[in-house]
């Protein structure tokens, strides 16, 4: 009798297991209700910088490979095939040659070939006849020679020299491969993939609906029959439809931290997730005129910020302090701490930096009775204003007195392009954590990007090298070396890396959020719903 | 009459072209247009992509020449492209115009049906704590911005009801649907409502001291009639022209409101078009306003004539 009651307690005590498994079993079903941030400029990933178009488009396509979703940090451990079968590096590490998988069809029916590999690549690094209307992330590829195909199935990318990130950047959610036969004009208002999810409206203001691709190669996926994407401009409007249940997620990364304590008063059961954005808020200096052409000026800046100050204030202590690459534990190629320390205006004496910065400003004709007046430049929007504020009353003590200079995001590229600033607040985003992305975009001579004209040709010697060393440890170190160095040239002081939300009803089930890269993440093809 | 109509007529025509050049030189004045916001933002320029974009767009042409181009599609119908869309203006336009529409006519609605007996009522009863009572619900309609009060209204809504009346294409029933226009009707009328009654107020009080006020009591007649018959009716006057003026601030308070309500009507539709230099959808829409506001001031001069028999224009 003892063992029947047992028998019966433990069936008992099984029965929440087995539920628990059935609940795990994805269900089959339900449209996915997303606000959206704002309305993207068009539904081409490749003609857009933004997350504002990777979010709603990355599940209508496909890449080469990918970061695999349900993987939080990006790295080349984490690429898994998706047109390719498989992948392969020429010994000389100077040729990678990708199997293309055979039962893959665009959503328009036409089958997917290796011409259409060709034909994007070959439309990115501009060597097509139709072009992209602009072509942001045209440098990824400066080290491809060519493209070339054998057969249909079969493609592969000629390098000028060993490139080992080259298949990171392929894995972005900025790599979709576009299909031959539809013009880049079609493909920002009618894109075609052959992902997860077919396209079917996008109302300009208003919203963008996915309907599932029930021939999708991934046998059993997706498990939604479609996502909705409703574009709110107003955040509190967004955070109260999430909270009276109108949508069951809300925008990707897209609720601060202090909005975050609103959510979960009001949504208490709500699922949400902080994570690093890989989006660095710095200074950018115009190191070509005075007063920051004296570096002993730069040095001071750098050494006058309390970075805890400024994460305390605007993410309640949830950010990071870190270099050019993204801090650690998200971040993959950051220094390790005790090197961080040894950067001026890293270490902990936050009074000591200032004093030796008040001794740089003095020695540069500075000081109580002569201090410097200086504009800070930067985009008239919170997340660039706010730490700006700050950055200014920092500054006061060290003999600067800053005056917010608010610019209107059309005008605030032109006018850093232009240089037209004396010291500045920005945001830079890094859609891949690789130093090859970063590095190149924002410190190399001449580049677009190089807001601050910071140009050392040691320094660049030194891109190169990491860029085509293919021992991973060799090259991390490299990195390290290189991001120090950019700090202590003043570069573009980083301030911090911030942090941010996403939320979830708890019935939304399979969603992962990347903790190195906010562009890589949103294929969908696994999120279901359990109701 | 007739010569004063083609007289107001011809007046509209010339302002309506004046406007068109204001709007179409100030958006080419204003630095940036749309090829500088798609490049800088992207960070990787290459000027010969920014001029080839710049040629398909026309915006390398002389102003003159672009405005032109311009004034003679819209004479034919022809309202240009989008530049962020790619799709005809029109096509964009339309569907947002009766989303709008009803809207402004639900907030108008509101604002007279509400402003004007309270203002009678208030005017009445001068002096009573009803009026004090009207008097500070009317000073709070005019100091509270829309968008607060819009804001106000959908966080009550969810923590009172759990939901909230914000735009959808396809209610699922009639009170859905009702929601979603009035209570965003009455958050941007609220204000409107309130100056109506304030107008209609003074308009009342400085009717009921006239003598024939006096008279008419004086033959017998009931309050009632007294107040709407032979009141109200001559204090109307200067409310319609503020319903009028009030027709045309509208818009701006849309502006916020269908931000805030997430209303995809005209309102906010200019400006994601502004932020993106859209000029064609913004010259249209700008015209479009300037249209239903020449024609909104237009029928109430004519209203005048219609409701005090003794104005005869052209006399």
């Amino acid at each position: 009798m003892r063992s029947v009651y047992a028998l019966a307690a433990a069936a008992l005590l099984l029965l929440p297991a087995f539920d628990l498994a059935s609940a795990a079993e994805p269900k089959q079903g339900g449209i996915l209700r997303v606000y959206h941030r704002d309305s993207p400029g068009s539904a081409s990933i490749h003609e857009g910088a933004t997350y504002s178009i990777n979010i709603p488009f990355m599940p209508v396509f496909n890449n080469l490979v990918m970061f695999k979703q349900d993987v939080p940090q990006n790295s080349v451990d984490s690429i898994v095939p998706d047109l390719a079968e498989s992948w392969a590096w020429s010994s000389d590490s100077k040729k990678l040659t990708f199997k293309l998988r055979k039962d893959v069809k665009w959503h328009d029916g036409k089958p997917f070939t290796s011409a259409d590999v060709k034909c994007t690549f070959d439309m990115l690094m501009g060597k097509s006849q139709q072009k992209f209307r602009q072509n942001p992330r045209k440098s990824w590829y400066d080290q491809v020679a060519d493209v070339t195909v054998n057969g249909d199935y079969e493609a592969s990318f000629e390098l000028k020299r060993p490139q080992p990130a080259l298949i990171s950047l392929l894995a972005s959610g900025y790599t979709p491969v576009y299909p031959c036969h539809v013009s880049p004009g079609d493909m920002r208002t009618k894109p075609v993939g052959t992902g997860p999810f077919k396209f079917v409206e996008f109302k300009a203001n208003e919203s963008i609906k996915l309907t599932k691709n029930t021939d999708y190669f991934k046998k059993g996926l997706p498990h939604l029959d479609g996502i909705e994407f409703t574009i709110i401009t107003n955040r509190s409007t967004a955070i109260l439809g999430f909270v009276s249940n109108k949508f069951d997620m809300t925008f990707p990364t897209e609720v601060s931290i202090p909005l975050l304590k609103e959510v979960k008063t009001q949504a208490p059961n709500a699922v949400c997730v902080t994570e690093p954005i890989n989006v660095s808020t710095n200074i950018i200096i115009n190191s070509s005129a005075p007063p920051f052409d004296n570096l002993d000026v730069r040095r001071a800046l750098a050494l006058a910020m309390d970075r805890k100050a400024f994460i305390q204030i605007m993410f309640e202590g949830q950010a990071d302090v870190g270099g050019t690459m993204l801090p650690a534990p998200g971040g993959l190629w950051s220094m390790p701490k005790e090197m961080l320390e040894q950067i001026p205006g890293y270490g902990p004496d936050i009074n000591a930096n200032r004093e030796e910065a008040r001794k740089l400003m003095q020695k540069a004709g500075y000081g109580p009775d002569k201090r410097l007046a200086v504009k800070v430049a930067t985009r008239n929007i919170p997340i660039y204003r706010d730490p700006a504020v700050i950055l200014i009353d920092q500054l006061k003590g060290i003999y600067i007195d800053g005056e917010l200079d608010v610019v209107d995001t059309a005008q605030w590229f032109p006018k850093v392009a232009r240089k037209d600033y004396a010291l500045g607040l920005n945001l830079t985003g890094n859609a891949v954590d690789d130093p090859d992305q970063s590095f190149y975009e924002n410190y190399s001579c001449g580049s677009e990007r190089n807001y601050t004209n910071y140009c050392n040709r040691e320094i660049e010697k030194l891109f190169d090298q990491q860029s085509a060393e293919t021992d991973k440890d060799k090259r991390k170190k490299l990195v390290w070396e290189i991001d120090k160095k950019l700090q202590e040239d003043v570069a573009r002081p980083i301030i911090f890396h911030g942090r941010s939300a996403t939320c979830w009803h708890p019935y939304v089930k399979g969603v992962t959020i990347m903790v190195n890269s906010s562009y890589n993440g949103y294929r969908y093809e696994d999120v279901w719903m359990d109701k | 009459m007739f010569a004063y109509i083609v007289r107001r007529l011809a007046l509209m025509l010339l302002t309506l072209f004046g406007i068109s050049v204001i709007i179409f030189v100030l958006l080419r004045v204003v630095p940036g247009n749309i090829v500088d916001i798609l490049f800088d933002a992207a960070g990787f320029v290459d000027p010969t992509d920014k001029a080839n974009l710049e040629k398909e767009l026309g915006l390398n042409l002389p102003i003159w020449q672009q405005y032109l181009s311009w004034i003679g599609g819209l004479l034919h119908g022809d309202l240009g492209y989008s530049y962020v869309s790619e799709k005809p203006a029109l096509q964009e336009i339309l569907p947002r115009i009766p989303i709008t529409a009803r809207l402004a006519a639900l907030a108008l609605l509101f604002s007279a049906s509400i402003g004007i007996p309270l203002g009678v009522i208030s005017a009445v009863h001068q002096g009573s704590k009803l009026d004090y009572t009207l008097r500070i619900v009317s000073l709070s309609g005019l100091s509270l911005p829309s968008f607060w009060l819009g804001l106000l209204v959908l966080m009550a809504s969810v923590s009172l009801f759990g939901a909230m009346p914000i735009y959808n294409p396809n209610p699922k029933t009639w009170t859905e649907a009702f929601a979603i226009y009035a209570v965003p009707a009455m958050a941007v009328g609220f204000r409107s409502a309130a100056l109506t009654m304030r107008i209609t107020r003074s308009s009342m009080l400085e009717i009921l001291r006239q003598d024939y006020i006096r008279t008419a009591r004086a033959k017998g007649a009931s309050e009632s009639s007294v107040n709407y018959r032979h009141a109200l009716k001559n204090a109307i006057l200067p409310v319609i022209t503020v319903i009028g003026i009030e027709a045309a601030f509208l818009i701006g308070g849309l502006i916020v409101t269908e931000t805030v309500f997430n209303i995809p009507g005209v309102a906010r539709f200019l400006v994601e078009a502004l932020r993106w230099r859209d000029y064609p959808i913004v010259q249209n829409l700008v015209m479009l306003i300037a249209v239903v506001v020449v024609v909104a001031n237009f029928t109430v001069d004519m209203l005048y004539a219609a409701i005090d028999p003794r104005i005869r224009y052209g006399d």
